[in-house]
């Protein structure tokens, strides 16, 4: 199948991001796999290669500021492969987000999840065009996020936040609607 | 205009900028938790929260969604939240596109395929595969993915089967994923969709076409032959892709589409394998990659290294092989730890077409297996497990069982012992050496290893060399106790060992007259005190005392009951166990024998022999006729029973049928536990008990489980101690007899067998201490490297003698004038059973191994070898290669690591918080959202975690 799992730790080892696609694992099975990766891959040094073998699978890791991305594949992946995918789910978010943190994917954590399942189902990388990953998403935040303004009458196509028109003005003044 | 506005300020009010205070609270507190424990608080006072609120019968919708991601929260971080899984399936149901996939995105983070709650959730998928809004379609895909087990597939197979054909691309794609995850999950259930797959293939988008080669790659694994015709279209795409002919959009680094290549490449080789004509297809593309890809970015060398797999998996060609054997080498030559690591992969997969390839890379491969990185490590290991040979197996099991001592990774631990018993079966050179490899690989993973193994030992040494060499024999016996006796002053043994030693010393241990039997006894009876809680072992101690006795009895000597043998008889007498119990009463009434009568029951090195039963137990026939005679029933077998049983009761005679144990019970109600094998299906059960014949029939429920109970140890510690006395024979039933000692049960030369006999006076003998002066040795070696790293070479890879010869110093001359002795890499391997004796593993040779011994065996023949043996090898291995060992430089990775602190880049003119406004980033929207919830929740880089600040890409 490919990838097991996606897992995002900080430096920490505290869990930001999970997402299983071989098998669903129970809490208890998920916290012990999450600890014992996390203690054998945040142990190692730079110089160190990217890969570690455990159980009957090997994880692939690198690291990003304070955060950790760890994949676990089967054995017959192509290592260096998953590692430059970690690096284009990287650039995806950053390209979403803008220069993306930690912060970010916490504050935005069904986001990273959607990108997650637009670029990888069934544990097979389906998708690695990053217009092609961000379209659904960024269609999704539009419709939630247009606006209706009540004074003129006219619906807004732009998130509230960045409004001209809305600038300063109360929250009861401005609408948002569903389409 | 009215209603519009209401139902607006409903919404407004749960949602201002998309997440309330309360989540960006939880989200700030989470990320700047100190610990563990810290974090586990909040979130059990969150799920508090979170209940409280989740009871409440109004929620709005929006609001609904926030606790359902903060329920996602709990649960990543390793917290129960089942109480709120019913809401996301409720949310799942929702209109708002956003809310719908937040519902299916936290039910598959919550569930398994199995919950009960699937149930209620494929309606919904069902209702939303047939959307006009292709979001909501791609959704309800995603989820089907996720979700649909097994039973459910029918439900929405026709749609996503229909869904195929959607004029959206993305649909499409989503579509075949989903049929791709039916045929993961129940094959049989798409069987009749797979052409579907060749029609996507053709696909006009190259997401589709891309999202299409998982599930063929899937069928072509599980079988090639019937996808043969795809080799040109995919060879045409291959190439399309590596033309650039894709949309840029799918460029990563310059590279176009890696990740499509890197797949066809996979596929392409499944169906080159073994099969030239498809494999001609191919040459012309992968040389056209080998020559296009760069090696400078790891993406490029990611496609490089599936091409060196594609190359190894097909028909082999020499130009393409040759490009691979090129790009190997330069993984091996790099200074990044992950590209050496692919590199030696790749070199393990290139010497099943030729074993040559991996002598030019000898040294990289003995830095990799020196590199402190264990990964590396580990996968050098795997790479000598692929190359052994038995030129070479000497040094590569030494080292692994080297390195196995110093893992404590179970798993890892259990594996590589497996793999050095397997090496040592296939290619043992000798049996001594075998069973000292076994002895090692006991002593320090003893628990992980099968017993199967531990019965292989004792049937090896019970059996010895075979046919007519009976002094080898022995010498092979008193060589194992005299180092199980050495080994038994280690302080902690494993169990399974402990198992094998005492077999054998009791077995052996007073067999060739150097130790006294009140030495062994002593030294059992040590054992079995210092593992006072182990049953087993214990057993074995006091079976192993027993016969020391009993031969000792039995050939006429006087044995003098030692104090401590007493005490140990006298606890076992009373102990808990009643198999130990048996054992010592057994000891007791054996003793009480005559000579003549224990020398029947306890035959000297009788372990082998078969034990022959009669089941028809004449003896008793005596004790029958009387019995019967005196009124008793005649013994009903138990076919005739079972037709008794079938008569009375037909109704349950099915049950009875199948479960003969049970066929005498009459009783209409069930036993609690059919737990008991039939005490006739082992005969020599019957034999200990002439009671259990004819009595038993009418018997009633309560004595017949009585008995039961009673019988039951009894048989089992009979069953052992046959099994105990007649060596392993009973044990190894249907065990594989795979043995790496075609040496020696082959015929050949007596010369061979004589020379080996004659290392096993002091191979085994000396063997320890040779190693640990070969580890002081090798230490005192430390600054020169290079020699000691080009002996591992030449032991390694079968070049090279030369060097060995000098780090023996009570070489001959002569022997140093012919090199290539001990060398024989691509010999028929007739020869190599004539070789290996004398090929001891280089680190023996330290000590000085009495020349006496080596001399004889050189014969003319590897001396004609020796002539022959091109010098060319020994050139490479010699070289020495300061270049390799040279001081690392950083890994690549590196680069993205090290982030320099970026907070000053942050740090805003508004000079209150951090405001990201001036923030670069394409995304000038959600930069200004970002800063906004920052703002609100009040979240700082100076705060508590300035992590959180910190730009991912430095």
């Amino acid at each position: 199948m490919g990838i097991r799992f996606v897992v995002l730790v900080n430096k920490q080892g505290q869990t930001r991001l999970a997402q299983y696609f071989y098998e669903h694992l129970s809490l208890d099975q998920r916290r012990a796999l999450e600890a014992e990766i996390v203690r054998k891959c945040l142990a190692r040094t730079d110089l160190q290669c990217s890969f570690v073998e455990h159980r009957n699978y090997k994880i692939v890791y690198r690291r990003y500021a304070s955060l950790f991305f760890l994949v676990g594949v089967d054995n017959d992946e192509n290592e260096l492969a998953i590692l430059e995918f970690i690096h284009l789910l990287v650039e995806t978010m950053d390209r979403h987000f803008g220069n993306v943190c930690e912060l970010d994917i916490m504050f935005h954590l069904e986001k990273v999840h959607f990108m997650l399942e637009e670029m990888v189902m069934n544990g097979c990388i389906v998708e690695t065009s990053k217009t092609n990953i961000l379209s659904p998403i960024q269609l999704m935040d539009k419709l939630v996020n247009k606006h209706y303004h009540l004074l003129a009458g006219t619906i807004c196509c732009f998130n509230q936040l960045v409004c001209l028109s809305c600038f300063g003005v109360g929250k009861l003044n401005v609408l948002r609607i569903n389409l | 205009m009215e209603q519009l506005k209401s139902i607006g300020r409903e919404l407004a009010m749960g949602s201002q900028g998309g997440s309330s205070k309360e989540f960006l609270d939880l989200v700030k507190s989470i990320g700047e938790a100190r610990s563990k424990s810290e974090e586990d608080r909040i979130i059990l006072r969150e799920l508090e929260t979170l209940r409280r609120r989740l009871s409440d019968p109004d929620i709005p919708r929006r609001k609904m969604k926030e606790y359902l991601l903060r329920l996602a929260y709990a649960e990543m971080l390793g917290h129960d939240a089942s109480f709120g899984y019913i809401h996301a399936v409720k949310m799942a149901h929702d209109d708002n596109i956003m809310l719908k996939r937040t519902g299916y995105l936290t039910v598959a983070l919550f569930l398994d395929d199995g919950h009960d709650l699937i149930i209620l959730i494929v309606n919904t998928i069902q209702k939303d595969l047939r959307s006009d809004n292709y979001l909501v379609v791609c959704a309800a895909l995603v989820a089907v993915c996720k979700l649909i087990n097994e039973e459910t597939i029918p439900a929405v197979l026709p749609q996503v089967v229909e869904l195929l054909n959607h004029p959206k691309e993305a649909v499409r794609k989503k579509a075949v994923m989903a049929l791709h995850r039916f045929h993961q999950k129940s094959p049989s259930s798409v069987s009749h969709l797979v052409s579907n797959f060749r029609k996507r293939l053709c696909d006009n988008d190259p997401g589709v076409m891309g999202a299409t080669l998982c599930p063929l790659f899937d069928l072509i694994s599980e079988d090639a032959s019937s996808y043969k015709d795809l080799v040109v279209s995919l060879v045409s795409i291959l190439k399309q892709v590596a033309e650039k002919r894709l949309p840029t959009t799918y460029d990563y680094h310059h590279m176009p589409a890696p990740f499509i290549q890197i797949k066809l490449l996979k596929i392409l080789a499944l169906l080159g394998s073994g099969d030239k004509q498809a494999s001609n297809h191919m040459y012309a593309v992968l040389t056209e990659i080998f020559r296009k890809c760069e090696s400078s970015s790891n993406i490029g060398n990611a496609i490089l290294y599936e091409c060196v797999c594609c190359v190894s998996s097909i028909y082999p060609n020499s130009k393409v092989l040759d490009a691979a054997i090129e790009a190997t080498s330069k993984f091996l030559k790099s200074e990044s730890h992950n590209l050496k690591y692919m590199g030696i992969d790749a070199l393990g997969r290139l010497i099943r077409i030729n074993p040559d390839i991996a002598e030019e890379h000898q040294l990289a491969v003995i830095d990799c297996l020196e590199d402190p990185d264990d990964t590396l490590k580990r996968k050098t290991f795997e790479l000598l497990y692929k190359m052994t040979k038995s030129t070479n197996v000497e040094v590569i099991v030494d080292r692994m069982i080297d390195y196995m001592i110093n893992i404590t990774d179970n798993h890892y631990k259990t594996e590589i012992a497996s793999r050095c018993v397997e090496l040592a079966e296939q290619f043992a050179p000798s049996n001594q050496w075998f069973i000292q490899i076994m002895n090692k690989v006991f002593e320090h993973a003893g628990d992980l290893v099968n017993p199967r193994v531990a019965h292989n030992l004792m049937r090896l040494i019970a059996e010895g060399f075979g046919e007519d060499d009976e002094g080898a024999d022995t010498q092979l016996r008193s060589s194992a106790v005299a180092s199980y006796l050495r080994i038994l002053g280690e302080p902690k043994l494993p169990s399974l060992f402990l198992q094998v030693i005492c077999w054998v010393l009791g077995e052996y241990g007073t067999a060739d007259g150097r130790h006294s039997a009140s030495y062994i006894i002593g030294k059992l009876c040590d054992v079995a005190e210092a593992h006072s809680s182990d049953d087993t072992v214990k057993a074995y101690a006091v079976s192993a005392i027993m016969k020391i006795f009993t031969f000792e009895l039995a050939a006429g000597r006087k044995v003098e009951m030692l104090h401590e043998c007493q005490t140990l008889i006298d606890e076992v007498l009373a102990s808990h166990s009643t198999d130990l119990q048996q054992r010592a009463y057994e000891f007791q009434a054996l003793l009480a024998l005559s000579s003549q009568a224990i020398e029947n029951v306890m035959p000297l090195d009788a372990s082998c022999e078969d034990i022959e039963i009669d089941t028809s137990l004449p003896f008793l026939s005596n004790y029958i006729n009387q019995a019967i005679e005196n009124g008793a029933r005649p013994y009903i077998s138990e076919s005739e029973r079972l037709g008794t049983v079938n008569t009375i009761t037909p109704a349950s005679a099915s049950h009875y049928q199948q479960d003969p144990a049970h066929s005498l019970r009459f009783e209409a109600y069930e036993l609690p536990k059919p737990r008991a094998p039939p005490p006739s299906i082992q005969p020599s059960s019957t034999s200990s008990l002439p009671t259990s014949s004819s009595d038993l029939v009418p018997v009633s429920e309560a004595t017949y489980t009585t008995r039961e109970e009673q019988h039951n140890p009894k048989v089992q510690t009979l069953a052992d101690q046959i099994s105990a006395e007649i060596g392993v024979h009973l044990k190894l039933e249907g065990v594989q007899k795979k043995w790496g000692l075609q040496t020696y049960s082959s015929p050949s030369a007596p010369s061979t067998s004589s020379s080996s006999t004659q290392k096993a006076t002091n191979g085994m003998v000396t063997s320890d201490t040779i190693r640990q002066s070969s580890l002081d040795s090798r230490k005192q070696q430390v600054p020169e490297v290079s020699a000691e790293k080009q002996r591992l070479a030449a032991s390694l890879f079968g070049k090279k003698a030369a060097e060995r010869k000098v780090q023996g110093g009570t070489r001959r001359p002569a022997k140093e004038s012919q090199p290539a002795v001990a060398t024989s890499a691509p010999e028929p391997p007739k020869e190599e059973k004539v070789i290996v004796p004398a090929a001891p593993p280089p680190d023996l040779l330290d000590l000085g191994e009495p020349s006496e011994t080596a001399t004889p065996t050189i014969d003319p023949f590897k001396q004609l070898e020796g002539l022959l043996e091109p010098a060319a090898g020994s050139d490479v291995a010699s070289a020495p290669s300061p270049s390799v060992s040279a001081v690392k430089t950083p890994d690549l990775m590196s680069m993205f690591t090290e982030t320099p602190s970026i907070v000053d880049s942050k740090s805003s003119d508004k000079g209150v918080i951090s405001s990201t406004i001036a923030k670069k980033g394409p995304n000038v929207k959600e930069a200004l959202q970002k800063d906004a919830t920052a703002r609100q929740v009040g979240v700082t880089p100076s705060g508590n975690n300035p992590n959180l600040f910190k730009d991912l890409f430095g």
